[in-house]
């Protein structure tokens, strides 16, 4: 209830238009988008069909969402995010809950960039999805360009700017068996860009 | 419940119902490609229309709360809409924030209590002055005043002048009751009415463009042909209004030629931007701001006539 409210809030103030290259299904995957904005997630979220939005779990830092009671709400209850040490030494145990996410069948939002951008390049990936799709071989990879958050909810600003963006959801891929790590981070990242130039 | 009104709205949807029939056949009989594409956008244009007559008519019916926040809604769309395609810069951000948040609410919440004298001033006097003031607090002058004129313009056409639709319901006329949002619904009739003739005379007749730099399917003769027609209809739509049919007439050739005009200058915006519409929301229509285009002029226009006349 809380959550179709939020999700619908969402589009009233970022929504625009939105494109699926293959339609959504219910196997565990692993969405990853560029990141611009506290908004990112909310929005991709907000256009999964409602019985999927219930199952799939924002990966989010643990020093933002843990530090006040309202974020703690939104993250436990409202999201189900799956709140990750960033930086930390335990990048092992991070790829290891996600993991386990997804063999309950979850699926969750990643943004591999690590932090947000200005929205003009996408950052190099951090290693974190190689490690996860080692870790979860089954799971799909599902590219999604985000345009435009950057400018309704920027870096450093509380309050967002309602604006039209544009979300596109790409066509999904794997891990290659025994692709090398950087050779997947670069492929994926490049899946990113292509699609953040389709009309 | 207002009988008048009642049948303003049943004369709508029976025309809606004439067009929806009309639709399918032309589905049926359409043999290329291009008359297919022609007939599909025409068909998307009224089943989007089903569902803003249906919010409109529900609008109406509750009165003057829901005709307000309607229009509210339909502020808060069209500003978004139009700060999309703006050129903002960064240091803009808290300055658009205070015109979503707190002047939209202000301005409705102005129609809500009928203070006419700080409804009319808010926006084009102090909001004007208040956001230059936030802007360069903001401490970017790059550009500075070409920023400020964007939001300030934005404003005026999305929030001022859609707050007049709903503000012709506060109208004092002697010996007719405002309040039942009869004149609201025969501007709107109106305007939107001589879009549709316009579109109509225009695809069917038109070949010499108006405007060929801003808009190509804009000719004289869909002009002409469709201002003609939306003025008879208004002239026959006068029992619902205080006018008599000749005033009605007047009034309704006033209201399409500021439709035209805000619809020309809407065109002129888009094309500058690059873009063929404001948004997507309305299937086969674009944004919301593409369908209420031709209202931004019309709705201050015919309420001030109206007030200084009636």
């Amino acid at each position: 209830m809380i959550g179709s409210a939020v999700a619908g809030l969402a589009r009233l103030i970022a929504g625009g238009s939105v494109q699926w290259a293959e339609r959504p299904t219910a196997a565990p995957r692993v969405y990853f988008a560029n990141h611009t904005s506290h908004l990112d997630f909310v929005l991709l979220w907000s256009y999964l069909p409602p019985e999927l939005r219930a199952r799939t779990r924002p990966v989010a830092a643990r020093d933002y969402w843990d530090s006040s009671r309202l974020r703690r709400y939104f993250a436990g209850e409202v999201f189900r995010a799956l709140l990750i040490d960033r930086g930390g030494p335990d990048a092992r145990e991070s790829v290891d809950r996600m993991a386990e996410c997804l063999s309950t069948g979850d699926s969750l939002i990643l943004f591999p960039e690590g932090t947000r951008g200005t929205g003009e390049e996408v950052a190099p990936f951090k290693t974190g999805l190689f490690h996860l799709c080692r870790a979860a071989p089954a799971a799909e990879l599902v590219p999604v360009a985000i345009e435009n958050l950057n400018r309704i909810l920027p870096k450093g600003e509380f309050l967002p700017v309602p604006m039209v963006s544009r979300v596109v959801f790409g066509p999904t891929l794997r891990l290659y068996d025994g692709e090398p790590k950087d050779e997947f981070l670069a492929r994926a990242r490049g899946a990113l860009e292509t699609l953040r130039e389709t009309e | 419940m207002d009988r008048e009104l009642l049948w303003l709205i049943g004369g709508v949807v029976a025309v809606l119902l004439v067009s929806t029939v009309v639709g399918q056949v032309l589905k049926r009989r359409a043999r290329t490609d291009a008359s297919r594409e022609t007939v599909a956008n025409l068909n998307a244009r009224i089943t989007a229309w089903w569902a803003m007559v249906a919010v409109f008519a529900v609008a109406s019916l509750t009165g003057g709360i829901g005709s307000i926040v309607l229009f509210a809604l339909l502020s808060f769309l069209a500003l978004r809409e139009f700060v999309t395609l703006s050129p903002t810069a960064r240091a803009d951000h808290r300055a658009l924030t205070w015109s979503f948040f707190v002047v939209i609410p202000v301005q409705y919440l102005l129609v809500g209590i009928e203070w006419y004298g700080l409804f009319s001033i808010l926006i084009p006097v102090y909001v004007f002055l208040l956001l230059a003031a936030r802007l360069v607090l903001a401490g970017d002058t790059d550009r500075f005043l070409e920023r400020v004129a964007t939001i300030q313009w934005g404003l005026m056409a999305c929030v001022y002048c859609v707050s007049y639709a709903p503000a012709l319901l506060l109208l004092d006329v002697e010996g007719y009751d405002s309040g039942t949002g009869k004149l609201l619904l025969f501007l709107v009739i109106v305007v939107q009415a001589s879009d549709v003739l316009q579109y109509s005379w225009g695809k069917l007749f038109g070949h010499r463009p108006i405007a060929p730099g801003v808009s190509p399917n804009k000719t004289w003769e869909g002009f002409l042909g469709g201002v003609a027609c939306a003025t008879l209809l208004g002239a026959a739509l006068w029992w619902v209004t205080p006018f008599s049919p000749p005033a009605a007439a007047g009034l309704a050739l006033l209201i399409a030629l500021a439709g035209f005009a805000g619809g020309l200058v809407m065109s002129a915006i888009k094309r500058d931007r690059g873009v063929k519409d404001f948004g997507t929301l309305l299937p086969g229509h674009g944004g919301v701001l593409d369908r209420i285009d031709s209202l931004l002029f019309a709705a201050p226009l015919f309420f001030h006539l109206t007030r200084f006349i009636y």
